[in-house]
């Protein structure tokens, strides 16, 4: 269908693909959809790099690409040392980086690939200060593998290697706050997204375009697999995510936090409507939900704090 | 005009590399070989070297950083030893099968455990099956000279893969010799500049490096590496009589020392070469039929090189400081692996000596050489030998 320029331009996301049809991304994927956004945002003047994890499969295997911008796959591990690499390359060849007509460098990782064995090259990628953009996409399990915990797995979860059973619990460690190890970086610019809110997600990748220096995303997106939920509630369970503020949006720029609610006067819904709709939570005892239920609110009031004090 | 210069093998590196021009450099400190990042960092500082330097918080960093760099089209450098190139060993894989050709400097040194900062060749040893064209320097000017060869080789169109070149740790890291500056300008023309037209990141032409291989694909990327290391050969050589040309130095697979009339001939690599010669010298005065030759190329193997000489003894005996447990030393089984088909072939004996920086004396080497003699009149008695035991503390 042919759309009318004068309408594009009224669209809210721009209108060009450049994340193509033909991936292999399993149905209801928020990974894909993340994909299909940041290739939206930054076209074709941007380079990936991507460590072993779903999005290997998802771009495609050899010789095909789902990709329209350039992409090196990677080992697990590396990407805060591959991004820095070809930073340093493109600036050596005198290219123009990040900012408004530069070449965004994006590295986009899995939680496990970044909050677990690629934590220690994220860490020395943020701390150099590299022109470019690290985006974690938190399906909050090792989903490529077969869905084992990750240290992004929240509390009560169900994972292949957190199954429950007589002796053990399901997954008893609360999620850990990546966002946080990162800010303490003190880099100029960090953020959290959802696949549930384009819109914002765009503003940040673009924020994360101009702002000089590293960047990081924390992109909440759900795996419908992993989960054991239906494929039609990708986008709902990552609704959910932030109206329960279990995965609240916020960001941090220059030291100064900004929360970004869509609803910002309403109080959090109760997280049992975000669990209920998962498999993976359905051993949860009322205890265990409870036990969950204070950690977010507990965290939800820090952030709205650091807001207060740092904003 | 070539310059002369004192210097420690590690200066000889950084100065290769400065010669050479990459345009990224990453690099993580280790014993023995900080220095060469360290003098490089001294060069970009002083503006006498254009290039990002990455300071990593990794060996494994450096090494992924490099891939990035060189994925970019950029030439790109690294410099490590031991433990750090033990932490690379998964992304050595990936930058010889993404066909990035880094060169990377190794001061060899030996693995933990126990901790140990001194030579041997443990650490290029047990990288061997990755895909890396590995050269050994039998001195600091060596050192230089093989890296700047190792770009030259490593870029050739018919190559592509990625290089090291290891110089031993301490003898050579850290022990000054005269080493003479090729001019740059000659530089400039044997390497040219870096331009790669097979694959590179770039936004104006986007392509997807590194794609999963199903098993229908896989082997032949494989195979392609291969055959990129089978060229190898060629363009060694080529690269060895070029710079024969321009610099006045020559190069060889092999270097053989007094193996014209020799009914043994002890082979070795790396700095120990040196020591060796002088031992053949000595053993010559005496009247013995001893030579020596040196492996200047590891990887690719001098299969044939290996072949002509075994033609000339009745001997071979290898000295090697490295071991593979369960089996003897790394080179000794490359050897007989070239001598295995052949009609005729000699005694190829297994000398494991010097590890984590012992000392190999003139002892050592006449105990080496004794068996040797003993086993060509009366046969071979063991496996392998390890000389310069301490028996006593066993």
């Amino acid at each position: 269908m042919e759309i009318p320029e004068n309408v594009k331009k009224r669209l809210s996301l721009p209108f060009e693909e450049h994340f193509y049809a033909g991936h292999t991304a399993c149905q209801g994927c928020g990974a894909a959809l993340g994909l299909r956004y940041v290739l939206k945002a930054y076209g074709k003047k941007a380079i990936f790099a991507i460590p072993a994890c779903c999005s290997t499969i998802i771009a495609g295997p050899w010789p095909y690409s789902a990709f329209g911008a350039p992409l090196f796959h990677t080992a697990f591990e590396t990407t805060g040392a591959v991004i820095s690499g070809i930073e340093a390359a493109l600036k050596a060849k005198g290219y123009k980086v990040k900012g408004k007509d530069g070449i965004m460098v994006v590295g986009w990782a899995g939680d496990g690939g970044t909050a677990d064995i690629g934590l220690q090259a994220l860490s020395g990628f943020l701390e150099r200060g590299h022109d470019a953009l690290y985006i974690m996409y938190d399906n909050e399990a090792y989903m490529n593998t077969g869905i084992q915990r990750s240290s992004s797995t929240p509390y009560g979860a169900w994972t292949t290697n957190t199954p429950g059973g007589k002796k053990h619990f399901l997954e008893r460690r609360h999620k850990k706050k990546v966002i946080d190890i990162v800010i303490a970086h003190k880099i100029p610019y960090a953020a959290t997204a959802s696949i549930a809110f384009p819109e914002d997600f765009m503003r940040k990748l673009r924020k994360a375009q101009e702002i000089p220096g590293p960047s990081f995303i924390q992109l909440f997106a759900p795996c419908p697999t992993g989960w054991r939920a239906p494929t039609d509630k990708t986008i709902e369970l990552a609704r959910l995510a932030v109206q329960t503020a279990y995965f609240p949006l916020f960001e941090y720029e220059n030291g100064k936090y900004k929360i970004n609610m869509p609803s910002p006067k309403k109080e959090p819904k109760p997280i049992e409507e975000f669990l209920k709709l998962q498999g993976r939570f359905k051993y949860m005892t009322k205890e265990d939900i409870e036990i969950l239920q204070e950690w977010v609110l507990r965290e939800w009031k820090e952030l709205k704090k650091k807001a207060e004090v740092f904003g | 005009m070539p310059m002369k210069r004192v210097m420690k093998g590690n200066e000889a590196a950084a100065w290769a590399a400065k010669l050479a021009k990459p345009k990224v450099i990453a690099a993580f400190p280790i014993t023995p070989s900080t220095l060469v990042p360290e003098k490089i960092s001294e060069f970009v500082a002083n503006g006498e070297l254009d290039a990002e330097f990455i300071k990593v918080e990794s060996e494994h960093s450096a090494i992924s950083a490099c891939v990035g760099a060189s994925a970019a089209g950029v030439r790109a450098f690294t410099a490590t030893a031991s433990q750090g190139l033990a932490l690379m060993h998964e992304i050595l894989f990936i930058a010889a099968g993404m066909r990035l050709p880094i060169v990377m400097a190794i001061g060899n040194r030996a693995l933990s455990a126990p901790i140990n900062i001194w030579n041997d060749w443990q650490d290029m040893i047990s990288e061997r099956d990755t895909g890396w064209i590995q050269f050994y320097a039998e001195n600091n000017q060596e050192a230089l000279d093989l890296i700047l060869i190792a770009f030259k080789v490593a870029e050739d169109e018919r190559v592509l893969l990625p290089a090291m070149t290891g110089f031993d740790a301490f003898i050579l890291t850290h022990t000054v010799e005269p080493v003479e500056i090729p001019d740059q300008e000659l530089v400039d023309e044997f390497l040219g500049e870096y331009k790669p037209k097979h694959a590179y990141l770039d936004p104006k032409r986007p392509i997807t490096q590194g794609t999963l291989g199903f098993p229908a694909h896989y082997m032949e990327a494989r195979y392609k590496v291969w055959e990129a290391m089978e060229n190898a050969r060629e363009v060694i050589k080529e690269a060895f009589e070029e710079f024969e040309k321009k610099f006045g130095r020559k190069y060889q697979m092999v270097e053989e020392y007094k193996t014209d009339d020799a009914e043994i001939i002890m082979i070795t690599m790396g700095s120990l070469a040196g020591t060796l010669k002088e031992f053949i010298d000595k053993k010559r005065e005496e009247g013995v039929k001893v030579g020596a030759a040196k492996i200047t190329v590891y990887r690719p193997f001098p299969i044939e090189e290996i072949r002509a000489l075994a033609k000339k003894a009745k001997v071979l005996a290898i000295l090697e400081k490295d071991v593979s447990f369960g089996l003897g030393g790394a080179v000794f089984a490359d050897v007989s692996r070239s001598l295995i088909n052949e009609k005729e072939k000699p005694i190829v004996l297994d000398f494991i000596i010097g590890l984590g920086g012992r000392d190999v004396t003139f002892e050592q080497l006449e105990e080496a050489l004794s068996i040797s003699e003993k086993a060509m009149k009366e046969g071979v008695e063991e496996d392998v030998y390890w000389i310069g035991l301490r028996k006593e503390i066993l």
